[in-house]
Order: C-alpha cells, then structure tokens, then sequence
C-alpha cells in the first residue's frame, strides 16, 4: 500500500487551490444566525453567559448572597438559561468538531507563540490569564465580544457592532506587533 | 409556532451552541496561531470567516426581518463604552489569543492555555461586575446614541450597504486568494 503523508498531498495539490474551509464556516455561521433569529428570537453571543458563570464561581468564595445583592448579576444570574446552555454547546462543538476530525490534542503551547517565547508553558498561561481578564473585561463593558457584537451586530448593521470591529482590530493589530516585534540582537 | 420558549428552547441553545463551536473549529478561528497571524496579517483565515459570516447572515437575517420572521436586536450604541471596551477587547485578544467564542470551542478540541485564559474571563467577569454601578453612571451613558443601525447613520438603505459591503468583501476575498496563490 502506499502511503502517502500529509506533505506530499499538500505539494501535490495545485498552486490555485482555494482553500473553502473558512468560507464555509462563514456562511454556515451566517445560516445559523438566520436559524436563530427565527427559531429561538436570539443572536449568536458568548460573554453574557461567561459573566453569569464569573457570578457563580464569585457565589462560591463570598456567598451566593452577595452575588445576588450585586447590580449587575442580580440581572445575570448563574442559572442553566439559554445562554448558559448554548456556551456549553458551543464548548461541546469544539470537542465534537476536534474527535470527529481526529485533531483533539492537549495544546500547551502553540507554535506561533513558542517560535518567539519558546516552550515554556507557564509563560503561555499567564500570558493567557491576563489576556483574558482584558478581552473579558473589555467585552462587558463594550456589551458583547467578537460573537456578540461582532457577528450579530455587525450583520445586523448596528453602529456598536461596526465600531467595536473597528477599534478591537485596531488595538488587536497594535498589540500583536508590539508583542511580535523582532528580536532584539 | 415561532418563537420556540421554555424547556425546548433550552435544548436548542445546546444544539445552536454545538454547531457554533463546531463551525468555529472546521473554520479554524478556534486556533491562537490562526488568531494571531491575523492580527499580523500573515493569514486571513478570521476575516475570512467573520466576514463571510456577516454577509451571508445580515442579508438573509435583513430578509427575513422584512417578511415578519424575525426581529432585529440592535445592541445600543453607548459609544465611549464601546470604544473603551472595544480597545480592551483587542489587547486582551492578541494577548490571549482567542475571543471568548473561540475560547470555548477550543478548550473543547483540547487546548489548556484557552482553559488557562478562560479563568483569567472569569476573573475579568467579577472585576466588571464590582465595578458595574460606577461603569453604569460614569461611562455608559457618554456618546449614548441609542439602539442605531447605519442605514439611519449614514442616510443610506439597508440593501444599498450589503450590496456595496458584499462587493467590497468578493473582491477583498478575490485579491486575498490570487495574492496567495501567487505566493504557491
């Protein structure tokens, strides 16, 4: 039998050929927000749910009391809800999607982050924690993330979601080139 | 019949959140180096995909708006809020890598770094909501224009701006994929 290894038929492959994948994706992810939109009354959006679980890990340490004599969880609170439950399937999608395609690995470190700050994984993780507190914070107060405002926002044309595509790559851009800058010799 | 409430719309939200992520992980947006690379132009696979998303969704969402199926949600445009969080958001991505969305499906195709930044979510969730009354009377209301879309902003109908954004996005899409088949 011969065998062929992923290099060969990506060598092998025409120099035009178009990649579909992400397109598809798009346009899948543009079908599902009409499906939404009729079926549940409900756009596409990830950090309402992030902010009702950041409620219920908060209950755990001061009390489910406090929590819910706070402003903004007394509106959000960490219930099994719509929201709640689509993150859990959307986590549940990246892990259907990742064995299905027999790609599921645990990933520490990915290659374009040790390229430049090598293997060391702690290094990666508090990266990755402060970058969160960041993007999470700044979402919260923007009203929605990339999914949120970005997508269901943006197809809608609201002026929130076209403003928060525009300032986020900015500063996105601005900061992966600070952080990617070349190496000092 | 529509819209579906109650317990089965609660199995829904997992079914819709299950081919989101799924999606998110056949595009390849639920991977830091594809995340990265675009905020470094080295690959366009994000644009791509949002994009994408955004025209096929918004005219057929716009369609379907105009026969009664269903009903905008327009986010209100608290625009000092906006831009502030906005340049948040952008930071805290290139440095995490991923978007919240992204985030999830991608600790469930196994990454721990996403897992570790997620805790990291967590933490910036309480921090927004101990700071929520002093955000909401502070910062909210500055430059609220309301619940606007651009055809009222700019004066211009609806189909107008998705036919201009539809054709701006092909020929971007165009000169994106002769550029890369140039390059082999």
């Amino acid at each position: 039998m011969e065998i062929i290894s992923p290099g060969a038929v990506h060598a092998s492959a025409p120099a035009t050929r178009i990649n579909w994948g992400p397109y598809l994706a798009g346009a899948g992810i543009g079908v599902l927000s009409w499906i939404v939109f009729v079926v549940v009354n409900t756009p596409i959006g990830i950090t309402t749910a992030i902010s009702q679980v950041s409620g219920g890990v908060a209950s755990l340490f001061v009390g489910a009391d406090v929590v819910a004599a706070t402003t903004y969880w007394a509106k959000h609170a960490f219930v099994l809800d719509y929201e709640t439950l689509f993150l859990a399937g959307t986590l549940l999608g990246g892990l259907g999607s990742a064995l299905a395609a027999g790609t599921w690995r645990l990933e520490t470190v990915p290659q374009v982050w040790a390229e430049r700050f090598g293997p060391s994984p702690a290094r990666r993780y508090v990266a990755a924690f402060i970058g969160g507190i960041i993007a999470m914070y700044g979402a919260r107060l923007a009203n929605g993330c990339t999914s949120g405002n970005g997508i269901s926002g943006g197809l809608q044309l609201a002026l929130s979601g076209w403003v928060f595509l525009a300032v986020m790559f900015t500063t996105g851009t601005i900061t992966a080139f600070i952080i990617f800058r070349p190496k000092m010799p | 019949m529509f819209p579906i409430t109650g317990t089965t719309s609660l199995v829904l939200a997992v079914v819709f959140g299950f081919a989101f992520g799924w999606l998110l992980h056949r595009g390849r947006v639920a991977d830091y180096n594809a995340i990265v690379r675009q905020f470094l132009y080295k690959d366009f696979t994000v644009l791509k995909v949002m994009l994408t998303a955004i025209v096929v969704g918004g005219i057929g969402v716009f369609l379907l708006v105009q026969m009664g199926y269903a009903k905008f949600h327009i986010k209100p445009a608290d625009l000092l809020a906006i831009t502030l969080g906005a340049g948040l958001f952008g930071i805290g991505m290139a440095l995490y890598g991923f978007c919240p969305g992204t985030a999830v499906a991608a600790i469930g195709a196994g990454s721990v770094h996403a897992l570790v930044g997620a805790s990291g979510m967590i933490v910036g969730g309480i921090l927004y909501a101990l700071t929520f009354d002093w955000v909401s009377h502070a910062i909210l209301p500055v430059w609220a224009m309301g619940k606007v879309q651009l055809p009222q902003v700019l004066g211009v109908g609806a189909l107008a701006i998705f036919v201009a954004l539809g054709l701006s996005v092909l020929m971007f899409f165009w000169v994106l994929e002769r550029r890369s088949a140039r390059s082999g």
